[in-house]
């Protein structure tokens, strides 16, 4: 718990992108955003192939033998010295505060604590390593935004979301009450505690809907389709998307996106 | 007085019926609605607490406090031991909670002793103290005001700084008026003089005085009590004879340290920024004093503390001053109250101290039920890591890590078959879609194959 | 093997090892160090802010000031010490405010029915008091037991303004007590209180529904 004070890098010419599995089966669109935006910086995007999993699940459920397994793969990926930035503080928070206590006292020691160092969520990414300008070519809206535990509390990174959000001048962004409150989602915890999980959702978009926002982004998917989905089935008025997409959306000009 | 403990051993485990408690809380609009309250409350009221100070130099102070103080924990009781025994108090050692209840009634028959009262103990409620008291026919009172109810209505805490936290005043009043002829009000001030009246007479009465201590100072031989309505002061003050019983944790090397932690506990508590009543109490009466308790005695009990001691991990577990903040801040506990663990200790703390006083098995839905938000660990003002703790107990339930052989007894107890099958169908599924988008997100890069490991027990020793 | 035995036994051969004890470092808990003034202010607000009431007088007017808070407050007598100069005092005032003064002589048990049904009110002295936390500091001895600061509803304490200390940690290093402490020290700050009815707060719920302190200049 007493991590030591982070020193964001310059500025790089190349980062390694880590995908993540939520944004790779259902939300692409996401990881391009993320992609466009760091391109926009002037970064090369290495994207490594072999990539799967971080090993989150089977390292929250408890199966250390196998996320170490898929955590190792992942070790391999990143040669180079170049940054790691990842759309997501929940996978980001596994790679940066877990691999070396995974692999503790393993022959990749070492290597995990390497990987670990270089591993950056995006948005605080952006905000602090970019150093980025955002210019706002949307249309005025309201929004709420919702920093999932693992940004906040794993990866220091809540506050990057919302500086981002103000950059952009036709966003208005709306507080929350208890917006540092996890929405439920937890991975396992809302198969395991579905009625828990509901009550913790139900809450937050309550809070959302409350604060008068039609919309809310998030650093991360699992909470973004909790919130959302959660949202649709009880057909309230409130629609969500990733951070990343929302502001490549509304500050792309002209640029096509070739996903 | 008709409120005698009225608590009954369990006979079907509480703890096995996590799913349904929490179901029946979440229904529960009123429970929803105390917690929720109760909870904004005592977190907005921290959180002004710690203003102008710098919290994160102070917890990480209270955290080398209670870290120091386990490093040194055999020679800091033997310490206490001997200042306590200088002082004129009797030392007492209880291997679990039941040698711990017998040394407390072996004191109170010695004594003829038939009239407990008490102040407020966690180490007494997971001992079941007052059950094993009311088997001896001794009447064990509790006179911490919320203490005092929750016995009244045959319950358990379900908080624990507020153990009556899941009542309104109208349920408090038609207990009270049921149970000892209060006239209905709605008047809390009313209400808690009634109770006043009520407990001095019990005071009086009483013949031993039980509490619990919130840091024993091995330096000079001093039990610290930290409390608000002075039930603790009256408990260890008004009856002839006093034992005080604690977890063998709670010793700290100085007064200085009981200091800080005491600064760190009540406005991580209740947000207060000292107690009404910081009680040391360090002899019994002298000679040539007019009151005080002639005899005090203290029990030391480790009923499981020196197995998680072990562990290089678990022991941080130890190091909690039951401030009750990680249940405050708790989104999980917030909804469901302390009643749906079943348990002494609720919550957070609860579902990493628990496992290790029942075993696993006995306690297999506390791992799982966090979303691991790490509001707990955040706020905890001696830094347990308590969401680290939680997946290590989950690894434990599933004997998942063959690097770090189960400690924790029970283990094992989650690893079903099916859920194995499941979880290989689940990353092999993973594989072809993560191709195929994969290939979408980058389609410059080709084919490497970014296969799961097929040897997932391989040899990762670094023997 | 006795129970004493075994656990000291598990504890010492520990199976992860020896662990090592890390330093503490106090710093954080220390304050500028405030004025004569600052520290009283501070006392008074934090002292007032759980329901206590702070009077300032002088060494010449203490005692009517007292006799007046009492009146005041309907207090039908007055238990004080007989030995200590505050005790001494009273008993050779000649204010007639002043209700009669009682005695703690004898040992609780001779006279407890009296002492919980029948006295009203309590005056004690103070080791001083922490201006941090705003928290009389007290040592009940033979001549103010320890009941006098709990029993009555109404608790008088005499502060004088120069012993008072900015933290906790200041006020037991001046008062070195690591070299030995008594069978009984308090810190008081306020009345009794509980919220354990729906968190609404109620005073006296077992001890003094009062507090005042007079603070000596």
């Amino acid at each position: 718990m007493s991590d030591p004070i982070r020193i964001y890098p310059a500025k790089p010419d190349k980062v390694y992108f880590f995908g993540t599995c939520l944004i790779d089966l259902f939300y692409p669109e996401t990881g391009m955003a993320g992609i466009r935006l760091l391109e926009r910086e002037g970064i090369e995007i290495i994207f490594p192939a072999g990539q799967t999993c971080c090993g989150q699940p089977a390292y929250t459920s408890g199966y250390h033998d196998e996320a170490r397994a898929v955590a190792r793969t992942q070790l391999n990926l990143f040669a180079n010295d170049w940054p790691i930035v990842v759309p997501s503080g929940s996978c980001g928070g596994m790679m940066r505060k877990h691999y070396p206590d995974l692999f503790r006292g393993t022959l990749h020691q070492s290597r995990a604590e390497a990987v670990a160092n270089r591993v950056w969520e995006l948005t605080d990414f952006l905000l602090n390593v970019c150093h980025i300008h955002l210019e706002d070519l949307g249309e005025p809206v309201e929004v709420a935004m919702h920093s999932s535990c693992s940004a906040r509390r794993e990866m220091g990174a809540a506050e990057a979301g919302p500086a981002l959000l103000r950059q952009l001048e036709n966003v208005t962004l709306r507080q929350h009450a208890r917006a540092e409150e996890c929405c439920g989602f937890g991975g396992t915890f809302a198969v395991r505690h579905p009625e828990i999980s509901a009550a913790m959702v139900s809450d937050k978009v309550d809070a959302i809907t409350r604060a008068g926002a039609p919309q809310f982004v998030t650093t991360d998917c699992g909470c973004l389709m909790n919130i959302a989905g959660f949202a649709e089935k009880q057909e309230r008025p409130l629609a969500g998307q990733h951070i990343l997409s929302f502001l490549w959306e509304r500050t792309r000009s002209g640029e096509t996106d070739q996903s | 007085m008709s409120h005698r403990d009225t608590r009954q051993p369990p006979t079907r485990s509480p703890v096995r019926e996590f799913h349904p408690r929490a179901r029946a809380a979440l229904d529960n609009p009123q429970i929803r609605r105390n917690f929720r309250n109760a909870m904004d409350g005592l977190k907005d009221k921290r959180r002004a607490a710690f203003e102008g100070m710098d919290l994160e130099a102070l917890r990480e102070l209270g955290a080398n406090i209670r870290r120091n103080a386990l490093a040194r924990l055999p020679d800091l009781l033997e310490q206490l031991e001997k200042n306590l025994i200088a002082n004129g108090v009797q030392v007492h050692w209880a291997e679990d909670g039941e040698q711990a209840c017998r040394i407390v009634r072996d004191i109170c028959v010695a004594r003829g002793a038939k009239r407990v009262i008490k102040g407020k103990s966690m180490v007494s409620e997971e001992m079941e103290l007052n059950h094993y008291l009311e088997e001896q026919g001794i009447e064990a009172l509790e006179s911490d005001l919320g203490e005092y109810l929750v016995q009244m209505a045959g319950e358990t805490p379900s908080h624990i700084i507020m153990p009556a936290i899941h009542k309104n005043t109208g349920e408090i009043s038609e207990l009270m008026h049921e149970k000892t002829g209060t006239a209905r009000s709605d008047n809390v001030e009313y209400l808690t003089a009634s109770a006043r009246r009520q407990l001095r007479e019990k005071f009086m009465a009483a013949d031993v005085g039980i509490s619990g201590v919130n840091f024993a100072v091995a330096e000079t031989g001093t039990l610290c009590l930290v409390e608000n309505e002075g039930n603790g002061r009256m408990t260890t003050t008004v009856p002839p004879c006093h034992i005080a019983v604690t977890g063998i944790e709670k010793v700290v090397p100085s007064l200085e340290d009981a200091s800080a932690l005491l600064a760190l506990l009540t406005r991580s508590a209740t947000g207060q920024h000292i107690t009404t009543y910081f009680n040391m109490i360090s002899a019994p009466r002298q000679q040539d004093e007019l009151d005080g308790p002639e005899e005090v005695h203290l029990v030391l009990v480790d009923n499981g503390r020196s197995t998680i001691y072990q562990d290089d991990e678990l022991l941080d577990t130890l190091r909690c001053i039951r401030c009750g903040a990680c249940m405050n801040h708790c989104p999980v506990y917030t909804r469901i109250g302390g009643h749906a663990y079943g348990t002494t200790y609720p919550g957070p703390i609860g579902k990493i101290l628990m496992p290790h006083l029942l075993g696993l098995e006995e306690t297999q839905d506390f791992p799982s039920a966090s979303s691991l938000c790490g509001a707990c660990g955040e706020v905890c003002p001696v830094k347990i890591p308590i969401p680290d703790l939680l997946v290590r107990l989950r690894r434990e339930s599933v004997d998942g890590d063959h690097l770090h052989p189960p400690q924790v007894q029970g283990h094992g107890s989650k690893k079903k078959p099916l859920e194995r099958l499941a979880l290989a169908a689940r990353k092999a599924r993973c594989l072809p879609d993560r191709h195929r988008s994969g290939s979408a997100l980058a389609p410059a890069s080709t084919g490497q194959n970014g296969s799961l490991d097929p040897h997932p027990h391989g040899p990762e020793t670094g023997q | 093997m006795s129970a004493r035995e075994a656990i000291l036994k598990r504890l010492r051969q520990r199976t992860g090892g020896e662990l090592t004890a890390p330093e503490r470092d106090y710093s954080v808990l220390e304050r500028p160090d405030w004025s004569r003034e600052e520290k009283l202010d501070r006392f008074q607000q934090a002292m007032e802010s759980v329901h206590g009431e702070v009077h300032q007088t002088t060494e010449s007017q203490w005692v009517m000031r007292l006799a007046e808070v009492l009146y005041a407050k309907g207090a039908r007598n007055l238990l004080a010490s007989r030995l200590h100069p505050i005790g001494q005092a009273l008993r050779q005032s000649d204010h007639p405010a002043l209700p009669p003064l009682l005695d703690y002589s004898q040992p609780i048990t001779a006279w407890q029915p009296e002492l919980f049904n029948d006295v009203d009110a309590a005056i004690t002295s103070t080791r001083g008091a922490i201006a941090e936390t705003g928290s009389l500091i007290l040592w009940p001895s033979t001549d103010e037991p320890r009941l006098m600061s709990l029993v009555p509803p109404l608790q008088v304490a005499v502060l004088y303004a120069n012993e008072l200390y900015t933290t906790f940690q200041e006020a037991m290093r001046a008062q070195n007590w690591s070299a030995g402490m008594p069978g009984n020290a308090l810190l008081i700050s306020g009345p009794s209180k509980t919220a354990d009815i729906e968190q609404t707060l109620a005073y006296g719920v077992h001890g003094p529904r009062e507090l005042v302190v007079l603070v000596i200049e």
